[in-house]
C-alpha cells in the first residue's frame, strides 16, 4: 500500500506558509546555503544520481538537461522557470506557488548555481494575478533578506530573478514559445535545432524546468540522491503531486511517490461520487489518451504509462463518472484546443477548428455518418504539427473513439446527446 | 560563381530512389531539387529562414544511426523544409511512399479545409501554388462541411497591397520576408487559432477598441519615416515581393488586381530601368501592353526581390504624353512632323549653330550612349558632352574617368555581401540603391557584416542595417573620410578585413571637395576596396562610352590615343578627335549663356535635376535645342526639334549596373519607336556623316567593345584636398543635407497612382539642439535661400548633428535644387505655420 509522501506540500497547510520568516524557521534555505559550498558540477551530478526527471510532462531528465549547456564562454546562461501551467486538469504548480513559493525560490538559486546563471526568470501565466502578486511578494522578500541579489545569503555570488507574467496562451507553455513571449516577441514554437540548451532565452544556454521540478531541487541536496531514489520506481524516482480533480469524494493534491496506482489515489480521495462508478480518467491532463477502469491497478510512472498507451504529462488525473458524456467532455477540451492553437502551422490551426465544429455539431445532435470519417483522420493529420501541444490535442478523442465510439454513433443516430447534464453535476444527493 | 566543392565535403542523400550528392547543411526540399524531385510546400521559401509552418512537405526520412549505421527510420513524417540532410540519409516522397503521401493529402485537406476556392475570380488563378500543389496531391472532394472564414475583402495593408483574408493559408511567408528581408515588419500575425490572420495593427480589423488615449497618437511624434503621403503607417519599398511570394490569392496589388488572366500574359525576360542595379525582371504583357512586373531570379544581382519602383513604376513608357511623332518649332509653336522634315530642320539647326554642346542624360543603355559619344566626337566635332544632368565636379570627373570607366567587373554585389564591413559615404542604400539595401541586408543578417555611414544622422535605412553611425556634417564627408585610420572603428575594421571591406560612395560624394580624393586615399590606406554607386540606370553605360568631357570609351583619355587605342576607335570615331578636353555639363550651360555654344542636343533630361536649375533653363532657352525624349518632357518648351525616342520596353539594348555587369535585354514589344541611337544614325546622315547607319545597333555597340583593348593613357585620378570639415552656421542657420527618396516626384514613377501613395511624408529633420536654437517647436519649419523657400512640417531626429536640416530632394513640397538653388551649404531656417503644409 502506497503512502502518501508530502516534501512539496508538507507546508501547505501551515499559516502564512509563503512569508520568507515561516519558511525559514521550517529549515528553509538550508539547502542553498549547502549548495552554494558545493561545485557547481557537484550538484548536477547529484542531480542526475537522483534521477529526477521533469515534471512539466516530458520526464526529461533535469540533470542531464542542465549539463547539456555549452561550457561557460563568459556571457549569460539562464534558467527559466515553466510556470505558465495552462493544461486542461493540472493544478500543481499554482498551489504549490501560493503555498511555498520560497522553495521554489531557492530551488532556483540551487540551480542557477549549478548552471552558472545570475538571472533567473519564472514565467508565469498571466490569469493567476494572485500568485503573480504573491511570487513578486516573495522575491521582494528574499531580495531584502540578502538571498537574493549580489551576495546570495552571504556569498559572493549574484542572481536576480524576474517573475513575468504571460499573456494567457497555453502556446507558451511550450518551452521555445515560451522564450520568444519572454522575449517579448509573440509566443509561437521555435524550430529546433538550435535547442534551448545551446540558444534559448536572447539566444543564450537556458535550463527551461517546471515549477514543480526545480521546487524539488532543495530537498534533494538534502535528502540526498539514494533517499531520492528510494522512492518511485525503477525509472521515476522520487515523488510527485498527483492532483485528482472531477467524480472522487475529495478532490486535491495528493503528493506520492511515483509507482502509486489510480486506485490507490482514487481509496486517498474518498472513492467514486457516492452511487456512481468511474467511467474514464485522464493520467495527465487533456492532452493525453483516457484510461478506464483496465489501467487502475496500473503502477502511475512515466513509463509505464507510456506502454500502456498514454502519457504521465502532468499528473493532472481526471476522474470522470457514468454519468458524463463522452462527446461532450472531448469537445470542450478541443474547444480549448482551437482556442488556443497559436497558428503558426496548419495541422493544429485548421484540425483542431474543424474538430471542434464536428464534435460540437454531433454533440447538439447535427452529426452525420459521415462525420465518423472526419474524427478517424483528421487527428492523423494533426500529427504533422509542428509542436508536442499539436500532437497532444487529438489523443483525447482518439482514445474516447477505441473507447466509446458506440457512444458517438448513438448521437448521430438519436440525432441528440443522450446524458442528462444535470447528473453529471449534480453532487452529495443534490437533486439536479 | 562555381563553387568547387571536394566530393568529400559532400554528402550523399538519397530521394526517392535518386542519389544526390549535396553541401553538408542542405535541406531536404533543397536537396530534392537539385535530384529532380519537387516536393510540394508553401512557407518554404529558399531566401526565407526555415519556419516549418505550413506542414505541406512532409516526407518519409530514414537516417543511419548507432554505432552500426543502421538505417533507422523516422516514426513519422518530417517537414522537408527544415530538416537538414545527413550522409547516407533515404528520403521518400508523397511520389514514392504512402505514409508521405498521406499526410501530404492530409495537410492539403486541411488548408483547403477553410479555402474559398473562388479560383475562377481570383487573380493568382492559373499561376497559383495551391492550385498547382492542390491537383498534385489533393483529395479529389472535400469533406469540409462547415462555415469557411470569411472576411470583408479586402483589407489594404497599404494604399498598394491589398489582402483577402479568407484566401489567406497563414503560410506567414509575407510576414516573414518583411521581418527579415528588408527589415520593415509592417505586418505581422494577429489573433491565433483558426482567427489569425495576416494584417498590420488595426484595431478595425481586429475587432478591438482602444481607448481614447490609446488610439491618438501624436503626429508629430512620429518618427519620420512612419507615415506615407496619406498618413498610413509607412509600409515598405519592397512590399510588392510579398504579393509575388504569396502563394495564394492572398495579396495582391492595387495595380493588377482584376486586370488579367495569368494565361492571357506574355511574359518576357527584361531588366529594370529605375536604378543602377540592373535588377532582372520578367515583364508580363497582354496584348501588347504591359500589366506587371515581377523579379525574376537572379543570384548574382536581385535574388528573386525588387523594389516597388521597380516593379509597380512602369506605366510612364506609356504616359499620355509619349511622344509618338517629330515636332518642330513652327512659328513658335511646336508641331508635327514626319522624320524626313524633322531630322532636316535638326540637322540644319546643328550645322549653323556656333558650337553644339550635349547633354544625353544618366539613363541611357550602352547602345545609345556609345552613338551619343560618337555623335558628339564625330559628326559635332565637340568633347562637349556630359551625360551627367546633376550635381557633378571636376574631381569627379577625373574620379569616374580613371576609377570607374573601363574597370569592368569591379566592385560586385558578391564582394558587398560577403560579410566583410561596408563604409558609406555619400550613400543612402535604401533611398538610393534599391536592391543594393536589401543586399546589405543580407550581409548583415546571414554573415555578420558592420556597416558604417558617414552622414549627419543615420536614417531609417541605416538603422534597419544595423549600421553604426559615423557622423558628418553636410561638406564633413571629405575630413570624416580623411579621418578613416586604423584608430578608428570603421578603419579599424576595413584594415581588418584584409582587402575584403568596401567603401561605398554615391553621386552625391562628388558635391563634397576632396570627397572622392579622400575615398581613394581611403581605400589605399586601409586595403578596402572602393565601389561607386550611382542611382540612375545609365551612369555607369554612359562612362563606359566615354559620355564625360576628355573621356574616350573604355577609360581612354582623349587626346592621348595610342596607335592601337585610335586604330579600334576609327572605325567608329574617325581620325579626327577633338583636341583638348571639353566642358562639362555645367559648363556646357555656362558656355551657351555666355554664347560660346549655340545648340544643344539633350537626353531625357529634366532642368529641374542640372545643378543650377534656373541657369539650366536659360541656356535651354537660348540655344537651339534638339531635344530627344520618350515623353513630352520639360525640355519640350523649349526644344526646337522633338525626336521621339524609345522606352527601353521598345528596344534592345544593354544597361550596365553600378558593378559593371552587362544587362543585356530584348525588345519587349515591337513599335516604330527608334532608339537614340539610332535616331542619332539618322541625324548623323542629314548632317553628313554617311558610314555611321548601324550606329545604336546592339551588334555594332558589342563587336566595338569587344574589340578594345586595355587603354594605353587614363586620365589621371583626381588631386583634390579634402575640405575642411564645416563649422555649423550661427543661429537661423543650418548646413542642407538633402537627398533623393526611392519614391518621391521623380517623372518615371508619376503613372503610379498607388505607388505614390505610399511615398514617405515629406518633412524637414532637424536635431533637438537645432529646434532649440532655432525657436522651431511642433509644426513646420521654412528652409530658405537668396533663391527661393520650401516649406515643409518638422521632426525631430533625436541623433543628427546640430547646425543641420534634412529635407527629401524632390518629394511633394520639397524640390530642393528648383526652389533653393542648391543642395548643400547654409539654409535659413524659421518656424513656419503648419496649417499650409504637410
Amino acid at each position: 500500500m502506497t503512502t502518501l509522501t508530502p516534501v512539496l506540500t508538507k507546508r501547505w497547510g501551515k499559516a502564512n506558509s509563503w512569508r520568507l520568516a515561516e519558511y525559514q524557521a521550517d529549515g528553509g534555505y538550508q539547502a542553498a546555503r549547502k549548495a552554494l559550498t558545493m561545485e557547481p558540477q557537484a550538484i548536477v551530478d547529484l542531480v542526475k544520481a537522483a534521477g529526477l526527471r521533469g515534471r512539466g510532462g516530458a520526464g526529461f531528465p533535469a540533470g542531464t538537461k542542465w549539463s547539456f549547456l555549452p561550457k561557460p564562454d563568459g556571457g549569460p546562461r539562464y534558467l527559466v522557470v515553466n510556470a505558465d501551467e495552462s493544461e486542461p486538469g493540472t493544478c500543481k504548480d499554482m498551489p504549490m506557488l501560493m503555498a511555498d513559493p520560497h522553495m521554489l525560490l531557492e530551488g532556483m538559486i540551487i540551480t542557477s548555481w549549478a548552471i552558472g546563471c545570475h538571472h533567473a526568470f519564472i514565467y508565469l501565466r498571466g490569469e493567476v494575478v494572485h500568485v503573480y502578486r504573491r511570487l513578486l511578494r516573495a522575491i521582494e522578500e528574499a531580495r531584502a533578506a540578502g538571498i537574493l541579489g549580489d551576495h546570495v545569503l552571504g556569498t559572493d555570488y549574484q542572481l536576480e530573478i524576474t517573475a513575468h507574467a504571460g499573456g494567457g496562451a497555453y502556446i507558451c507553455g511550450e518551452e521555445t514559445a515560451l522564450l520568444d513571449s519572454l522575449e517579448g516577441k509573440r509566443g509561437q514554437p521555435r524550430l529546433k535545432p538550435p535547442f534551448p540548451a545551446a540558444e534559448g532565452l536572447y539566444a543564450r544556454p537556458t535550463v527551461i524546468n517546471n515549477v514543480e521540478t526545480i521546487s524539488q531541487v532543495p530537498p534533494i541536496i538534502l535528502g540526498g540522491a539514494d533517499w531520492f531514489g528510494s522512492m518511485g520506481t525503477e525509472k521515476s524516482h522520487g515523488f510527485g503531486i498527483f492532483s485528482l480533480s472531477g467524480h472522487v469524494q475529495r478532490p486535491g493534491q495528493y503528493e506520492a511517490p511515483f509507482g502509486v496506482t489510480m486506485r490507490e489515489l482514487i481509496d486517498m480521495a474518498g472513492g467514486i461520487r457516492e452511487g456512481h462508478k468511474l467511467k474514464f480518467w485522464m493520467p495527465g491532463g487533456a492532452s493525453t489518451s483516457m484510461f478506464t477502469e483496465e489501467q487502475l491497478d496500473l503502477n502511475l510512472d512515466y513509463d509505464n504509462v507510456i506502454q500502456a498507451g498514454s502519457m504521465l504529462g502532468t499528473r493532472a488525473l481526471q476522474v470522470f463518472d457514468d454519468t458524463v458524456c463522452v462527446v461532450r467532455v472531448v469537445s470542450r477540451w478541443m474547444e480549448f484546443y482551437a482556442h488556443e492553437s497559436c497558428g503558426k502551422c496548419t495541422p493544429c490551426r485548421e484540425g483542431t477548428a474543424w474538430l471542434r465544429d464536428t464534435l460540437c455539431r454531433i454533440e447538439a445532435g447535427g452529426g452525420t455518418p459521415a462525420d465518423m470519417d472526419v474524427l478517424g483522420d483528421i487527428p492523423a493529420s494533426i500529427g504533422g504539427c509542428f509542436c508536442p501541444l499539436g500532437a497532444g490535442a487529438p489523443l483525447a478523442l482518439n482514445s474516447s473513439l477505441k473507447y466509446f465510439r458506440d457512444e458517438y454513433e448513438e448521437h448521430i443516430r438519436l440525432g441528440r446527446c443522450p446524458f442528462d447534464r444535470a447528473a453529471t453535476t449534480a453532487f452529495n444527493g443534490e437533486v439536479a | 560563381m562555381p563553387e568547387v566543392t571536394a566530393k568529400t565535403d559532400l554528402v550523399t542523400v538519397t530521394i526517392d530512389d535518386v542519389a544526390v550528392q549535396v553541401k553538408p547543411g542542405t535541406l531536404i526540399i533543397r536537396a530534392a531539387e537539385q535530384a529532380g524531385v519537387y516536393i510540394p510546400r508553401f512557407c518554404d521559401h529558399p531566401l526565407l529562414d526555415p519556419v516549418g509552418a505550413c506542414r505541406q512537405c512532409l516526407v518519409d526520412v530514414a537516417s543511419p544511426a548507432g554505432p552500426e549505421h543502421k538505417l533507422r527510420a523516422f516514426p513519422k513524417p518530417q517537414p522537408a523544409c527544415t530538416m537538414v540532410v545527413t550522409d547516407g540519409m533515404v528520403v521518400h516522397t508523397g511520389a514514392t511512399s504512402e505514409a508521405a503521401r498521406k499526410a501530404q493529402t492530409a495537410t492539403m485537406e486541411l488548408i483547403l479545409g477553410s479555402h474559398p476556392l473562388d479560383c475562377p475570380i481570383c487573380d493568382k488563378g492559373g499561376e497559383c501554388p495551391l492550385q498547382n500543389q492542390a491537383m498534385m496531391v489533393g483529395r479529389d472532394d472535400s469533406r469540409f462541411s462547415g462555415t469557411k472564414r470569411h472576411y470583408p475583402k479586402p483589407l489594404p495593408l497599404t494604399a498598394n497591397i491589398l489582402l483577402d483574408r479568407e484566401r489567406c493559408v497563414l503560410c506567414q511567408r509575407c510576414t516573414r520576408f518583411a521581418a527579415q528581408i528588408p527589415a520593415d515588419p509592417f505586418i505581422g500575425l494577429q489573433g491565433r487559432g483558426a482567427k489569425e490572420q495576416i494584417g498590420r495593427f488595426d484595431p478595425a480589423a481586429l475587432g478591438f477598441e482602444l481607448t481614447a488615449q490609446q488610439g491618438t497618437v501624436q503626429e508629430d511624434e512620429v518618427a519620420w519615416g512612419e507615415r506615407t503621403v496619406e498618413g498610413q503607417p509607412f509600409a515598405s519599398y519592397f512590399s510588392g515581393n510579398i504579393v509575388q511570394i504569396c502563394p495564394v490569392g492572398a495579396l495582391t496589388s492595387a495595380d493588377y488586381r482584376f486586370r488579367s488572366r495569368p494565361f492571357d500574359l506574355v511574359s518576357l525576360p527584361g531588366v529594370a530601368e529605375h536604378d543602377s542595379s540592373g535588377s532582372a525582371i520578367r515583364v508580363d504583357l497582354r496584348r501588347g501592353r504591359v500589366l506587371r512586373r515581377l523579379a525574376a531570379h537572379d543570384d548574382a544581382v536581385n535574388q528573386e526581390w525588387l523594389s516597388d519602383k521597380d516593379r509597380f513604376a512602369f506605366g510612364w513608357q506609356t504616359a499620355p504624353d509619349r511622344l509618338t511623332a517629330p515636332l518642330i518649332r513652327d512659328g513658335g509653336e511646336l508641331r508635327e512632323a514626319s522624320w524626313p522634315e524633322a531630322i532636316a530642320a535638326a540637322a540644319a539647326g546643328l550645322a549653323q549653330a556656333a558650337g553644339v554642346g550635349v547633354l544625353p542624360g544618366g539613363r541611357l543603355t550602352l547602345e545609345d550612349a556609345l552613338a551619343y559619344s560618337v555623335f558628339a566626337r564625330r559628326v559635332l566635332h565637340t568633347d562637349d558632352v556630359d551625360y551627367r544632368s546633376r550635381p557633378h565636379s571636376a574631381e569627379e570627373t577625373a574620379f569616374l574617368a580613371s576609377q570607374v570607366a573601363g574597370s569592368g567587373l569591379g566592385v560586385t554585389f558578391e564582394a558587398l555581401t560577403s560579410g566583410a564591413p561596408v563604409v558609406m559615404a555619400g550613400f543612402e542604400p535604401e533611398d538610393e540603391g534599391g536592391i543594393v539595401f536589401l543586399r546589405l541586408r543580407e550581409a548583415v543578417r546571414k554573415r555578420g557584416a558592420k556597416v558604417f555611414s558617414i552622414a549627419p544622422f543615420a536614417s531609417v535605412g541605416v538603422q534597419r542595417l544595423g549600421g553604426e553611425l559615423i557622423p558628418a556634417l553636410p561638406g564633413g564627408e571629405a575630413a570624416a573620410l580623411t579621418a578613416l585610420t586604423e584608430a578608428s572603428p570603421a578603419g579599424a575594421a576595413l584594415k581588418a578585413a584584409d582587402g575584403r571591406g568596401v567603401i561605398v560612395v554615391g553621386e552625391r560624394l562628388a558635391l563634397v571637395p576632396g570627397g572622392l580624393t579622400a575615398a581613394l586615399a581611403a581605400a589605399a590606406r586601409l586595403g578596402a576596396k572602393l565601389a561607386w554607386i550611382p542611382r540612375r540606370a545609365g551612369e555607369r553605360a554612359a562612362i563606359e562610352a566615354g559620355l564625360l568631357p576628355g573621356l574616350l570609351p573604355g577609360g581612354r583619355r582623349l587626346g592621348a590615343l595610342s596607335g592601337p587605342d585610335a586604330a579600334a576607335l576609327a572605325p567608329l570615331f574617325g581620325t579626327d578627335l577633338p583636341a583638348a578636353p571639353g566642358r562639362d555639363a555645367s559648363g556646357i550651360v555656362q558656355a551657351v549663356i555666355d554664347g560660346q555654344i549655340g545648340a544643344l542636343v539633350v537626353g531625357g533630361v529634366d532642368p529641374d535635376d542640372m545643378p543650377a536649375p534656373a541657369e539650366a533653363r536659360i541656356a535651354l532657352d537660348r540655344a537651339f535645342v534638339v531635344s530627344l525624349d520618350v515623353r513630352r518632357g520639360p525640355v519640350a518648351q523649349y526644344a526646337d526639334v522633338v525626336l521621339p525616342v524609345a522606352p527601353p520596353l521598345e528596344k534592345a539594348g544593354t544597361f550596365i549596373n553600378w558593378e559593371g555587369r552587362l544587362r543585356p535585354f530584348g525588345q519587349g514589344i515591337a513599335t516604330t519607336a527608334l532608339a537614340d541611337g539610332r535616331v542619332l544614325a539618322r541625324l548623323a546622315q542629314a548632317l553628313g556623316v554617311s558610314d555611321l547607319a548601324e550606329l545604336g545597333k546592339p551588334g555594332l555597340t558589342h563587336d566595338f567593345f569587344g574589340a578594345l583593348g586595355a587603354p594605353a593613357a587614363r586620365v589621371a585620378a583626381p588631386a583634390v584636398p579634402a575640405a575642411p570639415a564645416p563649422v555649423p552656421p550661427g543661429h537661423g542657420q543650418a548646413l542642407l543635407a538633402t537627398w533623393r527618396l526611392l519614391l518621391d516626384a521623380g517623372s518615371c514613377q508619376d503613372q503610379a497612382p498607388h505607388l505614390a501613395a505610399t511615398q514617405k511624408l515629406p518633412v524637414a529633420l532637424v536635431s533637438p539642439g537645432t529646434a532649440q536654437a532655432n525657436g522651431l517647436t511642433k509644426g513646420g519649419v521654412e528652409i530658405s535661400t537668396g533663391r527661393g523657400a520650401i516649406v515643409l512640417p518638422l521632426r525631430i531626429a533625436p541623433d543628427m548633428l546640430d547646425g543641420v536640416v534634412w529635407a527629401p530632394a524632390n518629394s511633394g513640397a520639397s524640390r530642393v535644387l528648383p526652389a533653393l538653388g542648391a543642395c548643400g551649404g547654409a539654409v535659413t531656417l524659421k518656424p513656419a505655420d503648419t496649417k499650409e503644409v504637410g
